[in-house]
């Protein structure tokens, strides 16, 4: 393979060769296509093979025990931690904490904050806090902002702290089609703005939000930043480091990776200022009947058994993904999205959500097809074999501000080939005839 | 037929495209109601459906919904509504009928549903083999149950 441009047919072809799912798929004359790599990837036989191989040989109690076995266990495990760091270039493997998935991830920052600002309410809650965690206390008068495009799982969480501590809940509202803008966030966050919290690539538009410079403003005002990057890890490069970005989530089985993990990064100082929500076994240095201290970060936020072979899997699938080569794979799903938001918009009847301009969105594009129901329209395409996303994406006020209640979203990863976009499209065209609302063009 | 054109046949598709029994109740003076509102948290669709309840003769005398769906769930809360006008169904036929199509639409495509409890609800029997279809079917159905649950409790008050 090339090192730098796009991927090749051939490229592609290999890369799908590399993957159980879709070896069996090609296998068949009339495979499915998958664009539903938004909701769930499907992973190389390296990261199923990886997650097999430490099982039948090197499963232990990680960071339990005395052994050897515990101890390599523990190195595979610890680096798959140092590779993530590495991947999304945060300077320490400290930096990373494995979280069950990337909703998880944010909850562990939304709830540690909540865990900050009880303990500073009386004497008695004040164990609840860890050294420094005043910094994150929230009340009556600070705002925490998001938008109105957030993903359910970077929403909730921040609108249950809302209430739990007082501050205000706040948000960008999104414009007609769906996107908002740095001068919207400009003129939404203030100097009571605590928390920003917003999605690097929105999963229902595919708008990339300008990070570096959100990251800028919200610093200007003292506010912490937390981003949700679920779509941006597995399609573009991304260094949080170097987008100054405090607080970071994203999953594992969106990346190639296993199920049942998901990533937090944050900034050293603000971790080890962050009290842990969910308590118990190995995040803790010393209890006693009375009270307990807990360890510095990662292990605070680790509490009970983690999720080990999956934490090896993913270290294999951000390997997998840095040998392709994350800029070759932004340039090759470009050329997909490109194809794909032109096919959209050379059909009549189809409203495409989120910026016109590929260049301003990232692996996806949803659609509303006027007259029909995007479960209808989910419908048609699964018995044409295309399988994609339809619903509201966890994303019900987005869809509302849009004043539709569901979309179809068509989503590509590495794998994802020409022809499958294009029958993505035809398939469109075939539920816009099936429920008789073609346009006329 | 495909399953395609078994889950979406004409009947399905005239209904969910002159629904009958959309719009707002109109309840007799005296008839005592009872409104539920039902949220499909899959696609987002809703459905808010009321009954009026005929205090001499205790059936349902008038049933009108408000909302928005699919195609299945539109023509189901239709179909639901043309059968509890033509049958002037009480509250224990009406819970037989609910007991019917929910039997028939979890059934897999395994069921012989009976016409003629279910009327024109068989068609839309298609649905049970579209697992991730079955609540768009049961929107309506399931928000008149929880009419009748409010019903019985005003009764009993």
């Amino acid at each position: 393979m090339d090192i730098m441009g796009s991927l090749t047919t051939s490229d592609v072809a290999e890369l799908r060769s590399a993957f159980p799912y879709f070896a069996t798929l090609d296998a068949r004359t009339e495979g499915p296509a998958y664009l539903d790599s938004a909701a769930t990837s499907q992973r190389p036989a390296v990261v199923l093979d990886a997650e097999r191989r430490f099982l039948e040989s090197a499963n232990a109690a990680v960071h339990r025990g005395t052994s050897g076995a515990v101890g390599a266990a523990t190195e595979a495990f610890e680096g798959a931690r140092a590779t993530i760091a590495t991947f999304v270039g945060a300077a320490a493997p400290e930096q990373v904490v494995w979280a069950e998935n990337a909703t998880d991830a944010l909850n562990i920052v939304a709830l540690g904050i909540g865990e900050a600002s009880i303990a500073s309410s009386s004497p008695t809650a004040a164990q609840l806090g860890v050294p420094g965690s005043d910094r994150f206390v929230l009340g009556a008068g600070d705002e925490i902002l998001v938008t109105e495009a957030e993903h359910h799982a970077n929403l909730v969480p921040w609108q249950r702290l809302a209430a739990k501590t007082g501050a205000t809940f706040r948000y960008i509202p999104v414009r007609n089609d769906g996107t908002w803008t740095l001068d919207d966030a400009r003129a939404a966050i203030t100097a009571r703005t605590r928390i920003f919290a917003f999605a690097h690539v929105s999963n229902v538009t595919g708008l990339v939000a300008p990070v570096a410079e959100l990251v800028e403003l919200a610093h200007a005002v003292g506010a912490i930043t937390v981003l949700d990057a679920c779509q941006s890890v597995p399609h573009i490069p991304v260094d949080f480091d170097a987008l100054g970005v405090d607080f970071a989530a994203f999953s594992g089985h969106k990346m190639l990776g296993p199920n049942g993990i998901g990533v937090l990064v944050g900034r050293p100082e603000l971790l080890a200022a962050l009290p842990p929500a969910r308590t118990g076994g190995s995040a803790i240095t010393r209890v006693t009947m009375e009270t307990t201290e807990f360890m510095p970060p990662p292990m605070r936020f680790e509490a009970g058994t983690q999720p080990v072979s999956q934490a090896v899997g993913l270290g294999e699938a951000a390997r997998f993904l840095e040998e392709v080569g994350m800029a070759r794979i932004a340039t090759r799903e470009h050329e997909l999205v490109e194809r794909l938001v032109a096919g959209i918009a050379a059909t009549p009847g189809l409203r495409l959500l989120g910026p016109s301009d590929p260049s301003q969105r990232v692996a996806l594009a949803a659609v509303s097809v006027d007259g029909v129901h995007a479960h209808d329209v989910g419908q048609v395409l699964d018995a044409e074999g295309v399988l994609v996303r339809v619903g509201h994406h966890c994303a019900q006020p987005l869809h509302r501000a849009l004043g539709i209640t569901s979309s179809t979203r068509a989503s590509v990863h590495i794998t994802t080939t020409e022809d499958e976009i294009d029958r993505f499209l035809d398939a469109l065209r075939g539920a816009q005839r099936y429920f008789g609302v073609e346009a006329k063009s | 037929m495909s399953e395609l054109d078994a889950l979406y046949q004409e009947v399905i598709l005239d209904h969910s495209k002159r629904p009958i029994g959309k719009g707002a109740l109109d309840a007799p003076e005296g008839f005592p109601t009872a409104t539920h509102h039902e949220f499909n948290p899959s696609c987002g669709d809703e459905i808010d459906l009321s009954i009026a309840v005929d205090p001499g003769s205790g059936a349902i005398a008038k049933i009108a919904w408000e909302g928005q769906g699919c195609s299945i769930s539109t023509a189901s809360a239709s179909i639901l509504s043309q059968l509890v006008r033509d049958e002037k169904l009480t509250l224990d036929g009406a819970q037989e009928r609910i007991d019917a199509f929910r039997a028939m639409i979890q059934a897999r495509g395994a069921s012989e549903p009976d016409e003629d409890l279910l009327g024109d609800a068989v068609v839309l029997q298609g649905v049970s083999k579209f697992v991730m279809r079955i609540k768009c079917a049961m929107l309506g159905w399931v928000a008149l149950e929880a009419d009748l649950r409010q019903i019985e409790a005003k009764q009993s008050a």
